[in-house]
Protein backbone atom coordinates (compact mmCIF):
# COMPACT_ATOMS: atom_id res chain seq x y z
CA UNK A 1 0.00 0.00 0.00
CA UNK A 2 2.98 2.49 1.05
CA UNK A 3 4.78 1.33 -1.81
CA UNK A 4 1.80 1.84 -4.21
CA UNK A 5 1.74 5.36 -2.50
CA UNK A 6 5.53 5.82 -3.40
CA UNK A 7 4.77 4.79 -6.74
CA UNK A 8 2.36 7.39 -7.27
CA UNK A 9 4.34 10.11 -6.00
CA UNK A 10 6.99 9.31 -7.60
CA UNK A 11 5.42 8.30 -11.04
CA UNK A 12 2.10 10.66 -11.48
CA UNK A 13 2.24 13.28 -8.61
CA UNK A 14 5.01 15.66 -11.22
CA UNK A 15 2.18 15.72 -14.01
CA UNK A 16 -0.94 16.46 -11.60
CA UNK A 17 0.93 19.43 -9.95
CA UNK A 18 1.83 20.86 -13.45
CA UNK A 19 -1.73 20.33 -14.77
CA UNK A 20 -2.65 22.70 -11.16
CA UNK A 21 -0.31 25.02 -12.18
CA UNK A 22 -0.97 25.41 -15.67
CA UNK A 23 -4.62 25.77 -14.91
CA UNK A 24 -3.77 28.36 -11.91
CA UNK A 25 -1.64 30.56 -14.35
CA UNK A 26 -4.03 30.10 -16.57
CA UNK A 27 -7.10 31.20 -14.54
CA UNK A 28 -4.81 34.05 -13.23
CA UNK A 29 -4.06 35.47 -16.72
CA UNK A 30 -7.93 35.52 -17.75
CA UNK A 31 -8.85 36.86 -14.39
CA UNK A 32 -6.32 39.73 -14.58
CA UNK A 33 -7.85 40.07 -18.11
CA UNK A 34 -4.79 40.40 -19.80
CA UNK A 35 -5.59 38.31 -21.89
CA UNK A 36 -9.63 39.07 -23.47
CA UNK A 37 -11.99 36.28 -22.01
CA UNK A 38 -13.44 35.54 -25.75
CA UNK A 39 -9.85 34.76 -27.50
CA UNK A 40 -9.35 32.40 -24.26
CA UNK A 41 -11.95 31.44 -21.20
CA UNK A 42 -10.73 30.97 -17.74
CA UNK A 43 -10.75 27.08 -17.17
CA UNK A 44 -14.11 27.61 -14.92
CA UNK A 45 -15.48 29.15 -16.66
CA UNK A 46 -14.96 26.16 -19.55
CA UNK A 47 -15.90 23.76 -16.90
CA UNK A 48 -19.48 25.82 -16.03
CA UNK A 49 -20.29 25.87 -19.89
CA UNK A 50 -19.61 21.96 -19.68
CA UNK A 51 -21.52 21.36 -16.83
CA UNK A 52 -24.40 23.65 -18.75
CA UNK A 53 -24.51 22.03 -21.68
CA UNK A 54 -24.15 18.73 -20.55
CA UNK A 55 -26.67 17.02 -22.66
CA UNK A 56 -25.81 18.27 -25.67
CA UNK A 57 -22.06 17.65 -25.45
CA UNK A 58 -22.38 13.93 -23.75
CA UNK A 59 -24.77 12.89 -26.88
CA UNK A 60 -22.37 14.92 -28.98
CA UNK A 61 -19.54 12.95 -27.43
CA UNK A 62 -21.39 9.32 -27.47
CA UNK A 63 -22.46 10.24 -31.27
CA UNK A 64 -18.23 10.47 -32.12
CA UNK A 65 -17.41 7.54 -29.47
CA UNK A 66 -19.90 5.43 -31.82
CA UNK A 67 -18.07 6.70 -35.16
CA UNK A 68 -14.52 6.04 -33.88
CA UNK A 69 -15.63 2.80 -32.76
CA UNK A 70 -17.09 1.97 -36.10
CA UNK A 71 -14.08 3.09 -37.96
CA UNK A 72 -11.74 1.70 -35.29
CA UNK A 73 -13.58 -1.80 -35.84
CA UNK A 74 -13.82 -1.72 -39.43
CA UNK A 75 -10.27 -0.82 -40.34
CA UNK A 76 -9.09 -3.80 -37.46
CA UNK A 77 -11.35 -6.19 -39.75
CA UNK A 78 -10.37 -5.43 -42.74
CA UNK A 79 -6.61 -4.33 -42.23
CA UNK A 80 -5.97 -7.41 -40.79
CA UNK A 81 -8.15 -9.75 -43.06
CA UNK A 82 -6.21 -7.84 -46.24
CA UNK A 83 -2.51 -8.47 -44.10
CA UNK A 84 -3.41 -11.82 -44.11
CA UNK A 85 -4.25 -12.20 -47.75
CA UNK A 86 -1.51 -10.65 -48.89
CA UNK A 87 0.58 -12.21 -46.46
CA UNK A 88 -0.56 -15.65 -48.01
CA UNK A 89 -0.66 -14.41 -51.89
CA UNK A 90 2.67 -12.42 -52.45
CA UNK A 91 1.48 -11.66 -55.97
CA UNK A 92 -1.46 -9.75 -54.58
CA UNK A 93 0.88 -7.93 -52.00
CA UNK A 94 2.67 -6.79 -54.96
CA UNK A 95 -0.02 -5.95 -57.13
CA UNK A 96 -1.84 -3.85 -54.53
CA UNK A 97 -0.06 -3.05 -51.57
CA UNK A 98 1.47 0.10 -53.19
CA UNK A 99 -1.88 1.27 -53.92
CA UNK A 100 -2.87 0.89 -50.07
CA UNK A 101 -0.48 3.69 -48.66
CA UNK A 102 -3.04 5.84 -51.08
CA UNK A 103 -4.96 5.87 -47.77
CA UNK A 104 -1.81 6.95 -45.76
CA UNK A 105 -1.36 9.69 -47.65
CA UNK A 106 -4.18 11.26 -49.01
CA UNK A 107 -5.32 13.98 -46.52
CA UNK A 108 -8.57 13.14 -45.02
CA UNK A 109 -9.99 16.43 -45.50
CA UNK A 110 -9.73 16.50 -48.71
CA UNK A 111 -12.02 13.40 -49.85
CA UNK A 112 -14.14 14.44 -46.69
CA UNK A 113 -16.29 16.15 -49.09
CA UNK A 114 -16.17 13.13 -51.74
CA UNK A 115 -17.34 10.82 -48.59
CA UNK A 116 -20.60 13.45 -48.45
CA UNK A 117 -21.39 12.94 -52.05
CA UNK A 118 -21.75 9.04 -51.49
CA UNK A 119 -23.12 8.81 -48.31
CA UNK A 120 -24.70 11.66 -47.73
CA UNK A 121 -24.54 14.18 -43.98
CA UNK A 122 -24.38 12.36 -40.86
CA UNK A 123 -23.27 9.55 -39.35
CA UNK A 124 -22.01 6.81 -42.59
CA UNK A 125 -19.69 9.26 -43.39
CA UNK A 126 -17.98 10.21 -40.52
CA UNK A 127 -17.61 5.98 -40.12
CA UNK A 128 -16.12 6.20 -43.43
CA UNK A 129 -13.41 8.92 -42.31
CA UNK A 130 -12.85 7.57 -39.16
CA UNK A 131 -11.94 3.94 -41.40
CA UNK A 132 -10.30 5.74 -44.02
CA UNK A 133 -7.60 7.26 -41.94
CA UNK A 134 -6.90 4.06 -39.60
CA UNK A 135 -7.08 1.41 -41.63
CA UNK A 136 -3.00 1.82 -43.06
CA UNK A 137 -1.15 1.26 -39.84
CA UNK A 138 -3.26 -1.81 -38.99
CA UNK A 139 -2.68 -3.16 -42.01
CA UNK A 140 1.13 -2.42 -42.29
CA UNK A 141 2.16 -3.93 -38.39
CA UNK A 142 -0.03 -7.10 -38.69
CA UNK A 143 1.72 -7.39 -42.42
CA UNK A 144 5.31 -7.08 -40.73
CA UNK A 145 4.02 -9.07 -37.78
CA UNK A 146 3.02 -11.89 -40.09
CA UNK A 147 6.85 -11.27 -42.23
CA UNK A 148 9.02 -11.06 -38.57
CA UNK A 149 8.24 -14.44 -37.50
CA UNK A 150 11.51 -15.98 -35.71
CA UNK A 151 13.12 -18.23 -38.35
CA UNK A 152 14.45 -20.54 -35.48
CA UNK A 153 10.78 -21.55 -34.92
CA UNK A 154 9.87 -21.52 -38.44
CA UNK A 155 12.29 -24.40 -38.46
CA UNK A 156 11.11 -25.85 -35.32
CA UNK A 157 7.85 -25.81 -36.95
CA UNK A 158 8.68 -27.33 -40.29
CA UNK A 159 10.14 -30.47 -38.46
CA UNK A 160 6.53 -31.82 -38.07
CA UNK A 161 5.61 -31.15 -41.55
CA UNK A 162 2.82 -28.25 -40.29
CA UNK A 163 -0.27 -27.75 -42.79
CA UNK A 164 -0.27 -24.18 -44.23
CA UNK A 165 -3.07 -22.85 -41.63
CA UNK A 166 -1.45 -24.46 -38.82
CA UNK A 167 1.75 -22.37 -39.82
CA UNK A 168 -0.39 -19.46 -39.96
CA UNK A 169 -2.51 -19.93 -36.64
CA UNK A 170 -0.07 -21.51 -34.46
CA UNK A 171 3.12 -19.92 -35.45
CA UNK A 172 2.14 -16.73 -37.88
CA UNK A 173 -0.67 -14.77 -36.35
CA UNK A 174 0.33 -15.38 -32.25
CA UNK A 175 3.35 -14.06 -33.45
CA UNK A 176 2.40 -11.26 -34.76
CA UNK A 177 0.09 -9.87 -31.96
CA UNK A 178 2.60 -7.62 -29.92
CA UNK A 179 2.66 -5.63 -33.94
CA UNK A 180 -0.73 -5.82 -34.49
CA UNK A 181 -1.73 -4.14 -30.57
CA UNK A 182 0.82 -1.54 -32.00
CA UNK A 183 -0.91 -1.28 -34.96
CA UNK A 184 -4.11 -1.21 -33.20
CA UNK A 185 -2.76 2.03 -30.94
CA UNK A 186 -1.67 3.76 -33.53
CA UNK A 187 -4.85 3.47 -35.37
CA UNK A 188 -7.23 4.69 -32.47
CA UNK A 189 -5.39 8.10 -32.43
CA UNK A 190 -6.22 8.09 -36.06
CA UNK A 191 -9.87 7.35 -35.82
CA UNK A 192 -10.53 10.18 -33.40
CA UNK A 193 -9.10 12.35 -35.75
CA UNK A 194 -11.34 11.37 -38.73
CA UNK A 195 -14.11 11.20 -36.85
CA UNK A 196 -13.59 14.82 -36.07
CA UNK A 197 -12.92 16.09 -39.40
CA UNK A 198 -15.51 14.00 -40.61
CA UNK A 199 -18.21 15.71 -38.69
CA UNK A 200 -16.41 18.90 -39.62
CA UNK A 201 -17.66 18.26 -43.40
CA UNK A 202 -20.82 16.10 -42.67
CA UNK A 203 -21.89 16.84 -39.08
CA UNK A 204 -23.07 15.70 -35.89
CA UNK A 205 -20.98 14.61 -32.98
CA UNK A 206 -18.07 16.67 -31.07
CA UNK A 207 -16.76 18.26 -34.43
CA UNK A 208 -20.03 19.54 -35.82
CA UNK A 209 -20.39 21.16 -31.91
CA UNK A 210 -16.88 22.87 -32.42
CA UNK A 211 -17.58 24.00 -36.23
CA UNK A 212 -21.44 25.70 -34.62
CA UNK A 213 -19.39 27.23 -31.81
CA UNK A 214 -16.92 28.85 -33.86
CA UNK A 215 -19.32 30.25 -36.09
CA UNK A 216 -21.11 32.06 -32.76
CA UNK A 217 -17.78 32.59 -31.51
CA UNK A 218 -18.69 30.72 -28.59
CA UNK A 219 -14.71 29.91 -27.54
CA UNK A 220 -15.47 28.39 -24.28
CA UNK A 221 -17.86 25.59 -25.69
CA UNK A 222 -14.82 25.27 -28.49
CA UNK A 223 -12.80 24.43 -25.23
CA UNK A 224 -15.14 22.17 -24.18
CA UNK A 225 -15.44 20.15 -27.58
CA UNK A 226 -11.83 19.88 -27.70
CA UNK A 227 -11.19 18.83 -24.28
CA UNK A 228 -13.70 16.13 -24.42
CA UNK A 229 -12.26 14.41 -27.76
CA UNK A 230 -8.80 14.45 -26.16
CA UNK A 231 -10.42 12.71 -22.90
CA UNK A 232 -12.26 10.41 -25.83
CA UNK A 233 -8.67 9.47 -27.40
CA UNK A 234 -7.48 9.18 -23.72
CA UNK A 235 -10.11 7.25 -22.50
CA UNK A 236 -9.60 4.39 -25.99
CA UNK A 237 -5.97 4.28 -25.13
CA UNK A 238 -6.58 3.23 -21.62
CA UNK A 239 -9.46 0.73 -22.81
CA UNK A 240 -6.72 -1.25 -25.28
CA UNK A 241 -3.83 -0.45 -22.39
CA UNK A 242 -6.36 -2.23 -20.11
CA UNK A 243 -7.08 -4.97 -22.78
CA UNK A 244 -3.53 -5.45 -23.71
CA UNK A 245 -2.19 -5.85 -19.96
CA UNK A 246 -4.85 -8.76 -19.30
CA UNK A 247 -3.72 -10.46 -23.08
CA UNK A 248 -0.03 -10.82 -22.26
CA UNK A 249 -0.65 -11.43 -18.38
CA UNK A 250 -2.49 -14.70 -19.59
CA UNK A 251 -0.32 -15.27 -22.56
CA UNK A 252 3.79 -13.57 -22.86
CA UNK A 253 3.03 -13.16 -26.90
CA UNK A 254 5.69 -9.99 -26.00
CA UNK A 255 9.05 -11.68 -24.63
CA UNK A 256 9.95 -9.25 -21.56
CA UNK A 257 12.93 -7.76 -21.93
CA UNK B 1 20.19 -53.18 -42.91
CA UNK B 2 21.77 -50.09 -40.87
CA UNK B 3 19.87 -47.21 -39.56
CA UNK B 4 21.72 -44.81 -41.59
CA UNK B 5 24.17 -44.62 -43.99
CA UNK B 6 26.18 -41.63 -45.32
CA UNK B 7 28.42 -42.57 -48.35
CA UNK B 8 31.25 -39.71 -49.33
CA UNK B 9 29.30 -36.88 -48.00
CA UNK B 10 30.60 -32.99 -48.47
CA UNK B 11 29.14 -29.98 -47.71
CA UNK B 12 30.35 -26.62 -49.05
CA UNK B 13 28.35 -23.34 -48.40
CA UNK B 14 28.38 -20.52 -50.62
CA UNK B 15 29.10 -18.11 -48.15
CA UNK B 16 32.55 -19.48 -48.16
CA UNK B 17 35.11 -21.76 -49.62
CA UNK B 18 35.48 -24.30 -46.55
CA UNK B 19 34.28 -27.69 -47.93
CA UNK B 20 33.22 -30.07 -44.87
CA UNK B 21 33.66 -33.56 -44.44
CA UNK B 22 35.99 -34.34 -47.53
CA UNK B 23 33.88 -37.78 -48.45
CA UNK B 24 33.10 -38.59 -45.14
CA UNK B 25 31.45 -42.29 -44.92
CA UNK B 26 29.83 -44.84 -42.67
CA UNK B 27 26.93 -46.62 -41.35
CA UNK B 28 25.52 -46.73 -38.18
CA UNK B 29 23.64 -50.36 -36.93
CA UNK B 30 20.23 -50.24 -35.84
CA UNK B 31 21.24 -50.42 -32.38
CA UNK B 32 24.08 -48.14 -31.83
CA UNK B 33 23.87 -44.75 -30.29
CA UNK B 34 26.23 -42.42 -32.07
CA UNK B 35 28.72 -39.40 -30.86
CA UNK B 36 30.00 -36.78 -32.83
CA UNK B 37 32.88 -35.06 -31.45
CA UNK B 38 35.35 -32.60 -33.21
CA UNK B 39 36.39 -28.97 -32.13
CA UNK B 40 33.85 -25.56 -32.89
CA UNK B 41 33.71 -25.06 -36.92
CA UNK B 42 34.43 -28.68 -37.51
CA UNK B 43 30.64 -29.18 -38.88
CA UNK B 44 29.47 -31.12 -36.18
CA UNK B 45 25.44 -29.29 -36.39
CA UNK B 46 26.04 -29.51 -39.97
CA UNK B 47 25.71 -32.79 -40.07
CA UNK B 48 23.46 -33.85 -37.90
CA UNK B 49 21.11 -31.00 -39.75
CA UNK B 50 22.22 -32.81 -43.42
CA UNK B 51 21.17 -36.38 -41.31
CA UNK B 52 17.57 -34.48 -40.52
CA UNK B 53 17.25 -33.23 -43.78
CA UNK B 54 17.33 -29.52 -42.70
CA UNK B 55 20.00 -29.24 -45.04
CA UNK B 56 21.22 -30.92 -48.54
CA UNK B 57 24.68 -32.48 -48.98
CA UNK B 58 26.32 -30.95 -51.91
CA UNK B 59 27.15 -34.53 -53.00
CA UNK B 60 27.35 -37.91 -51.49
CA UNK B 61 24.72 -39.68 -50.25
CA UNK B 62 22.36 -40.26 -46.82
CA UNK B 63 19.96 -42.98 -46.46
CA UNK B 64 17.82 -43.32 -43.60
CA UNK B 65 16.03 -46.72 -43.31
CA UNK B 66 12.72 -46.40 -44.56
CA UNK B 67 11.60 -47.82 -41.22
CA UNK B 68 12.58 -45.01 -39.81
CA UNK B 69 11.13 -42.19 -41.44
CA UNK B 70 8.54 -40.42 -39.33
CA UNK B 71 10.27 -41.95 -36.20
CA UNK B 72 13.18 -39.41 -36.48
CA UNK B 73 13.22 -36.57 -33.88
CA UNK B 74 15.61 -33.63 -33.15
CA UNK B 75 16.97 -31.37 -30.71
CA UNK B 76 18.25 -27.90 -31.41
CA UNK B 77 21.20 -26.35 -29.62
CA UNK B 78 18.49 -23.70 -28.92
CA UNK B 79 16.20 -25.26 -26.69
CA UNK B 80 13.35 -23.38 -29.05
CA UNK B 81 10.48 -23.29 -27.02
CA UNK B 82 6.91 -21.16 -28.24
CA UNK B 83 7.31 -18.13 -25.56
CA UNK B 84 3.49 -18.21 -25.58
CA UNK B 85 2.63 -21.37 -24.86
CA UNK B 86 3.24 -23.09 -21.50
CA UNK B 87 5.45 -25.96 -20.61
CA UNK B 88 2.86 -28.95 -21.44
CA UNK B 89 1.53 -27.41 -24.59
CA UNK B 90 5.79 -27.21 -25.86
CA UNK B 91 5.98 -30.60 -25.05
CA UNK B 92 2.51 -31.15 -26.85
CA UNK B 93 2.96 -29.22 -30.17
CA UNK B 94 4.45 -31.66 -32.52
CA UNK B 95 1.69 -33.96 -31.07
CA UNK B 96 -0.57 -30.91 -32.78
CA UNK B 97 1.01 -30.53 -35.24
CA UNK B 98 1.10 -34.09 -36.68
CA UNK B 99 -2.75 -34.75 -35.17
CA UNK B 100 -1.75 -37.26 -32.90
CA UNK B 101 -2.84 -35.12 -29.52
CA UNK B 102 -5.27 -37.13 -27.26
CA UNK B 103 -5.99 -37.80 -23.72
CA UNK B 104 -3.68 -40.53 -23.47
CA UNK B 105 -0.46 -38.20 -25.12
CA UNK B 106 -1.15 -35.84 -22.39
CA UNK B 107 -0.52 -38.47 -19.58
CA UNK B 108 2.18 -39.01 -21.90
CA UNK B 109 3.98 -35.32 -22.04
CA UNK B 110 3.11 -34.85 -18.09
CA UNK B 111 4.68 -38.05 -16.96
CA UNK B 112 7.80 -36.88 -18.95
CA UNK B 113 8.04 -33.82 -17.48
CA UNK B 114 7.87 -35.82 -14.67
CA UNK B 115 10.60 -37.64 -15.30
CA UNK B 116 12.57 -34.79 -16.18
CA UNK B 117 12.16 -33.03 -12.81
CA UNK B 118 9.57 -30.42 -14.03
CA UNK B 119 6.28 -32.30 -12.68
CA UNK B 120 5.40 -28.73 -10.88
CA UNK B 121 5.83 -26.87 -13.67
CA UNK B 122 3.87 -27.68 -16.22
CA UNK B 123 1.84 -24.33 -16.36
CA UNK B 124 4.63 -21.99 -16.73
CA UNK B 125 5.61 -20.19 -19.41
CA UNK B 126 9.29 -20.69 -21.31
CA UNK B 127 10.33 -16.85 -19.49
CA UNK B 128 9.69 -18.36 -16.06
CA UNK B 129 11.71 -20.96 -16.52
CA UNK B 130 15.97 -20.84 -16.46
CA UNK B 131 18.12 -21.87 -19.62
CA UNK B 132 18.41 -25.41 -18.13
CA UNK B 133 15.06 -26.49 -17.87
CA UNK B 134 13.55 -25.21 -21.18
CA UNK B 135 16.77 -26.94 -22.33
CA UNK B 136 14.57 -29.90 -20.71
CA UNK B 137 11.30 -28.98 -22.17
CA UNK B 138 13.06 -29.14 -25.56
CA UNK B 139 14.33 -32.76 -24.69
CA UNK B 140 10.64 -33.74 -23.55
CA UNK B 141 9.10 -32.09 -27.02
CA UNK B 142 11.62 -34.33 -28.81
CA UNK B 143 10.67 -37.23 -27.06
CA UNK B 144 6.81 -37.17 -27.26
CA UNK B 145 6.54 -38.56 -30.37
CA UNK B 146 7.79 -41.71 -29.23
CA UNK B 147 11.04 -41.70 -31.98
CA UNK B 148 13.15 -44.77 -32.71
CA UNK B 149 16.20 -42.16 -33.04
CA UNK B 150 16.96 -38.72 -31.78
CA UNK B 151 19.63 -36.43 -33.45
CA UNK B 152 20.48 -34.17 -29.96
CA UNK B 153 22.49 -30.88 -30.59
CA UNK B 154 24.73 -30.35 -27.52
CA UNK B 155 21.65 -30.73 -25.65
CA UNK B 156 23.60 -30.39 -22.29
CA UNK B 157 25.98 -27.82 -22.90
CA UNK B 158 24.26 -25.63 -20.27
CA UNK B 159 22.82 -27.21 -18.09
CA UNK B 160 24.90 -27.37 -14.70
CA UNK B 161 26.75 -30.60 -13.69
CA UNK B 162 24.03 -31.90 -11.60
CA UNK B 163 21.50 -31.84 -14.57
CA UNK B 164 23.54 -32.90 -17.10
CA UNK B 165 24.67 -35.65 -14.97
CA UNK B 166 20.70 -36.99 -14.70
CA UNK B 167 19.59 -36.30 -18.31
CA UNK B 168 22.75 -38.23 -19.29
CA UNK B 169 21.52 -41.15 -16.98
CA UNK B 170 17.73 -40.78 -18.56
CA UNK B 171 19.37 -40.85 -22.04
CA UNK B 172 20.81 -44.69 -20.75
CA UNK B 173 18.27 -45.23 -19.85
CA UNK B 174 15.41 -44.80 -23.01
CA UNK B 175 18.09 -45.95 -24.60
CA UNK B 176 17.58 -49.46 -22.84
CA UNK B 177 14.32 -49.72 -21.89
CA UNK B 178 12.80 -48.36 -25.13
CA UNK B 179 15.74 -49.22 -27.39
CA UNK B 180 15.95 -45.35 -28.24
CA UNK B 181 18.91 -44.96 -30.24
CA UNK B 182 20.43 -41.19 -30.56
CA UNK B 183 23.31 -39.27 -32.31
CA UNK B 184 24.75 -36.78 -30.03
CA UNK B 185 26.89 -33.84 -31.04
CA UNK B 186 29.36 -33.01 -27.54
CA UNK B 187 32.23 -30.89 -26.52
CA UNK B 188 32.86 -33.21 -23.96
CA UNK B 189 35.06 -36.27 -24.45
CA UNK B 190 34.21 -37.99 -20.83
CA UNK B 191 30.34 -37.25 -21.91
CA UNK B 192 31.14 -38.65 -25.23
CA UNK B 193 32.56 -41.69 -23.66
CA UNK B 194 30.09 -42.10 -21.50
CA UNK B 195 26.85 -42.20 -23.43
CA UNK B 196 28.61 -43.18 -27.21
CA UNK B 197 28.32 -46.88 -27.95
CA UNK B 198 30.50 -45.01 -31.04
CA UNK B 199 32.31 -42.14 -31.59
CA UNK B 200 32.94 -40.11 -34.91
CA UNK B 201 35.76 -37.84 -34.24
CA UNK B 202 35.50 -34.98 -36.73
CA UNK B 203 38.67 -31.83 -37.24
CA UNK B 204 38.70 -28.97 -39.04
CA UNK B 205 40.31 -30.49 -41.86
CA UNK B 206 37.37 -32.10 -42.94
CA UNK B 207 39.47 -35.81 -41.43
CA UNK B 208 37.25 -38.21 -39.52
CA UNK B 209 38.05 -41.04 -37.74
CA UNK B 210 35.27 -43.14 -36.34
CA UNK B 211 35.45 -45.84 -33.89
CA UNK B 212 34.10 -47.95 -31.24
CA UNK B 213 33.77 -47.08 -27.41
CA UNK B 214 34.88 -49.19 -24.59
CA UNK B 215 31.20 -51.13 -23.96
CA UNK B 216 31.52 -50.74 -20.38
CA UNK B 217 29.02 -53.24 -18.45
CA UNK B 218 27.39 -51.05 -16.14
CA UNK B 219 27.29 -47.05 -17.11
CA UNK B 220 25.97 -44.87 -14.08
CA UNK B 221 27.85 -41.61 -12.69
CA UNK B 222 30.14 -43.67 -10.21
CA UNK B 223 32.04 -45.26 -13.69
CA UNK B 224 33.47 -41.90 -14.52
CA UNK B 225 35.14 -41.91 -11.44
CA UNK B 226 37.20 -45.39 -12.22
CA UNK B 227 40.45 -45.88 -13.57
CA UNK B 228 39.55 -47.86 -16.71
CA UNK B 229 36.85 -44.88 -17.83
CA UNK B 230 39.65 -42.29 -17.11
CA UNK B 231 41.85 -44.49 -19.28
CA UNK B 232 39.37 -44.45 -21.80
CA UNK B 233 39.03 -40.67 -21.69
CA UNK B 234 42.61 -39.81 -22.15
CA UNK B 235 42.75 -42.68 -24.83
CA UNK B 236 40.41 -40.30 -26.93
CA UNK B 237 42.04 -37.26 -25.58
CA UNK B 238 45.23 -38.47 -27.61
CA UNK B 239 43.78 -39.29 -30.99
CA UNK B 240 41.85 -35.73 -30.68
CA UNK B 241 45.12 -34.43 -30.12
CA UNK B 242 47.02 -36.87 -32.80
CA UNK B 243 44.33 -35.49 -35.55
CA UNK B 244 45.12 -31.92 -34.74
CA UNK B 245 48.95 -32.50 -34.58
CA UNK B 246 48.80 -33.88 -38.30
CA UNK B 247 46.47 -30.90 -39.26
CA UNK B 248 49.62 -28.97 -38.12
CA UNK B 249 52.12 -30.79 -39.35
CA UNK B 250 50.17 -31.18 -42.72
CA UNK B 251 49.66 -27.35 -43.57
CA UNK B 252 53.22 -26.66 -41.64
CA UNK B 253 55.50 -28.91 -43.98
CA UNK B 254 54.27 -28.74 -47.35
CA UNK B 255 56.01 -30.16 -50.02
CA UNK B 256 57.11 -27.70 -52.77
Amino acid sequence: MLATLRLWITDKLPAWIFLAGLLSVWELIVGRQWVASYLLPSPLQILDTTLDMWPDIFSATLSTARSILWGLGLSLFVGITSALIFFSIPIARRAILPFCIFFQTVPIIAIAPLLVIWFGYGQPTVNASAFIVSLFPILANTLTGLQETDPQLKELFKLYKPTRWQLVFKLQIPSAIPYIITGIKISAGLAVVGAIVGEFIAGGGLGSLIDAARTQQRVDLVFSGVFMSSALALALVYALNLITGFLFRHRPYLRKQ
Amino acid sequence: MPSIEVQQLEKSFSSNAQTLFAGLSFALASNECLCLLGPSGCGKTTLLRLLMGLERPSSGTISINPALNEKMSYVFQEPRLVPWRNCLENVLLPLELTAQKSAAACTRAVELLQEIGLADRLEHFPDQLSGGMQMRVALARALITQPKIVLLDEPFAALDERTRFHMQDLLLDLKARLQLQYIFVTHSISEAAYIGDRILLLDNTGAARDFRSIDFKERNQSLKLTPAFNAVVSEYSSLFNEMENSRTMSTAVRPR
